[in-house]
């Protein structure tokens, strides 16, 4: 057997996982579009539930939009094992001579890119219905772009332990819900500011470093839940 | 040392080793519980600010640290059972969910019995309180995740795993909350943990009290464990003996005559 | 290459095996049967590596399995029950994901192997537009990709019809005679030219203790 093979770097694997991520999305949309339909169609509620006085609403809209956008990338974590873990992939991936650290990152990058990152672009959007003063719009937008990869991350560990189970959704929700909440707090807390016209580059800081401990923790974890999962 | 520290990873020297230790638990908490009840009920002096109101902090402030406390131990129960594979260590970390669960709705429950009639609400988004809600949805979660598999083993470690993964998270919790906390300051300055600054005579019984309690969680833990251990166990030898032992012993009316 | 040493498993308080004992050398080709549930694709998983409710040493090349997880994954080839085949992508996209995961990129020797299991032009049809038997060729091709010294086989011939059968046995044959060494279960009779050792778990079932 003398074939000519290009052997590949761990790198090359990654983007590899990568590409099959944004593949996986191009070939069933429904797991982008409908977490961003949610999104949407759950922060049009508010107004119609709460009264629609912009003073009101601007008061509301840092914590409706992060809580909603906590609810949408939960919802959308679904999507990322479920299928690999039905037709046998996941058993491979656990199989693979690279490191399943990395493997978990790229998978979970990928996943990011094609829901958390839309939930970003999508979010001024949603400021202008909720009335939103300007100021608050690249706040928003920032605190989102360091929070919404921690959350998934998050969100990953909780569909990796869940998987497995035949009805998980309520579970993952109850099990991934409170271990947000400091997200949520400080991606809020940065809107907040940027309307009271208060420093907000600590709060960011904050946001990253809690995205920087989760890329280092949460794969580990999630590779351990993958592994009591499949078993 | 190490080597008690192993043979108490064997559930038939725990369960052996607690037949003896239960006796002198039960003496020794209900001595603290006597102790610490009829003094903060009835010698404690009334505070100057709150009058008797504050009496409940004799529950409240042991519940909520042993809350805490729980969670520590079940994290530290979780790590041996991941690492070490000890069965022993999973049975503890699976009965402590509960009664840590449940430490939590009781400081919750006498926080905001004591709250109505001192900040004239039954809840306030008091940093404690909410650190201590978050505290009970992330007990609930452990112990929904562990029921929600059909194979014991398998709970076993995904409870575990979702228990190191909020020991990581609980302490961000508690910053971010106390943080948010600074910026929606509603909660008045009176806080019931700000009693122990107060006279000798008040916080002595609560020192009693604290012991008390931690004697009815141990208590509650190694009574559950040892329920546990008999349903784990109940093909082995030694299960079976005792259980026969049992049934013959209530059998013979003597004993009890 | 290969040893097991002390197995013991037992699934929802039952005995599945108990002190199973094996080595397994280049050339050789082990068959675990047994009843339904005896605990064959148990074994293989443990084998594998994918379920670890087991008492019981595995080593690979002398060391044992979970020490250096990432050097025997790169020797193990292992075909579960489930295909490993993502229906909305096409053949040629499962297995370049494949064969990134093990470390190398050869569109031509995926077209090739696709081409001996009879899918020749099926490289661009997303998978679930391919029938259950095409499917499972798909999964398949891995094999002849494979350059792994150690196959784990689960039921390789299911859903597979008789020159499928006859070309699998004769892909066994030859990994056999290259040096490899296949582990597999089937309720198929084996026709393969090389011997095949048989470990029968319905004799290893060990009473309760």
């Amino acid at each position: 057997m003398s074939r000519s093979r290009f052997s590949l770097g761990v790198t090359a694997c990654l983007l590899a996982g990568l590409q099959r991520e944004l593949l996986l999305a191009v070939r069933s949309p429904g797991n982008t579009i409908n977490p961003l339909m949610f999104f949407v169609i759950a922060i049009s509620l508010f107004p119609l539930g709460g009264g629609a006085d912009t003073v009101f609403l601007s008061s509301i809209a840092p914590g409706v939009i992060w809580v909603t956008a906590l609810l949408a990338v939960m919802l959308s974590m679904e999507s990322l094992f479920r299928s690999d873990f039905e037709d046998g992939s996941l058993e491979q991936l656990l199989l693979s001579p690279q490191p399943l650290y990395f493997q978990i990152l790229a998978k979970v990058f990928g996943h990011w890119l094609v829901t958390g990152l839309p939930l970003v672009l999508l979010s001024p959007l949603l400021g202008l219905l909720l009335a939103l003063p300007a100021q608050a719009y690249l706040p928003l937008m920032l605190g989102l772009l360091l929070g919404t990869p921690t959350l998934n991350l998050i969100g990953a560990i909780g569909m990796a332990l869940t998987v497995g189970l035949s009805r998980s959704g309520l579970l993952l929700a109850v099990l991934v819900l409170p271990l947000s909440i400091p997200v949520l707090v400080f991606g809020a807390g940065v809107v907040n500011a940027a309307l009271n016209g208060l420093p907000m580059a600590g709060l960011l800081a904050v946001l990253g470093a809690m995205l920087a401990l989760a890329l280092s923790l949460a794969p580990l974890a999630i590779g351990a839940a993958l592994r009591i999962s499949v078993n | 040392m190490w080597q008690w520290f192993y043979k108490l990873g064997s559930p038939k020297y725990f369960y052996d080793m607690t037949s003896g230790l239960l006796p002198w638990l039960y003496t020794i908490t209900f001595f603290l519980l006597i102790v610490g009840v009829v003094w903060g009920l009835m010698f404690a002096p009334p505070d100057y600010q709150m009058g008797d109101n504050y009496r409940i902090i004799y529950i409240h402030v042991p519940a909520a640290s042993l809350a805490l406390g729980a969670y520590a131990m079940m994290a530290a129960m979780a790590a041996m059972h991941l690492i070490w594979k000890i069965k022993m260590a999973d049975i503890v970390a699976k009965v402590i969910a509960p009664v840590g669960g449940m430490f939590c709705a009781v400081a919750l429950f006498t926080g905001s019995f004591w709250g109505k009639p001192t900040w004239g609400t039954y809840w306030i988004w008091d940093a404690r309180i909410t650190s201590t809600l978050i505290l009970l949805f992330i007990y609930m979660g452990v112990a929904a995740l562990r029921n929600a598999y059909d194979s014991t083993s398998a709970g076993a470690k995904a409870a575990a795993v979702l228990t190191l993964v909020g020991v990581v998270n609980l302490p961000i919790i508690r910053y971010s909350v106390d943080w948010w906390n600074t910026l929606h300051q509603s909660a008045s300055n009176l806080s019931l943990r700000a009693v122990g600054a107060n006279p000798p005579e008040i916080w002595i019984p609560a020192f009693f009290m604290g012991f008390a309690l931690l004697g009815l969680f141990l208590i509650a833990i190694i009574l559950r464990a040892r329920n546990e251990i008999l349903v784990r166990e109940k093909r082995t030898l030694w299960v079976q003996d005792l259980l026969q032992n049992e049934i013959e012993q209530s059998r013979e009316p003597s004993h009890h005559a | 290459m290969f040893s097991a040493t002390n197995l013991f498993c037992e699934r929802d308080e039952r005995v599945l095996f108990t002190q199973l004992n094996f080595t397994i050398s280049a050339g050789e080709v082990i068959q675990v049967q047994g009843a339904n549930g005896s605990g064959k694709t148990s074994l293989l998983r443990i084998l594998a590596g994918l379920n670890a409710d087991f008492t019981g040493d595995i080593s690979w090349q002398g060391q044992a399995v979970n020490r250096r997880r990432e050097t025997f994954n790169a020797g193990l080839f292992y075909l579960g029950h489930s295909p490993a085949i993502n229906k909305t992508l096409t053949p040629l996209q499962n297995l370049r994901w494949y064969c990134a995961c093990h470390g190398f990129s050869d569109d031509t020797a995926i077209v090739l192997a696709l081409a001996d299991l009879g899918l020749a032009g099926y490289e661009h049809i997303p998978c679930h537009q391919m029938s259950a038997g095409q499917q499972r060729r798909v999964s398949l091709a891995r094999l002849q990709l494979s350059v792994a010294p150690l196959w784990i086989l689960d039921e390789p011939f299911t859903a597979l019809d008789k020159q499928g059968v006859a070309d699998l046995e004769q892909c066994i044959d030859t990994k056999v005679r290259q040096g490899g060494a296949v582990i597999l279960t089937t309720h198929h009779a084996l026709q393969l030219q090389c011997p095949v050792r048989v470990i029968n778990l319905d004799e290893l079932q060990g009473v309760g203790a």
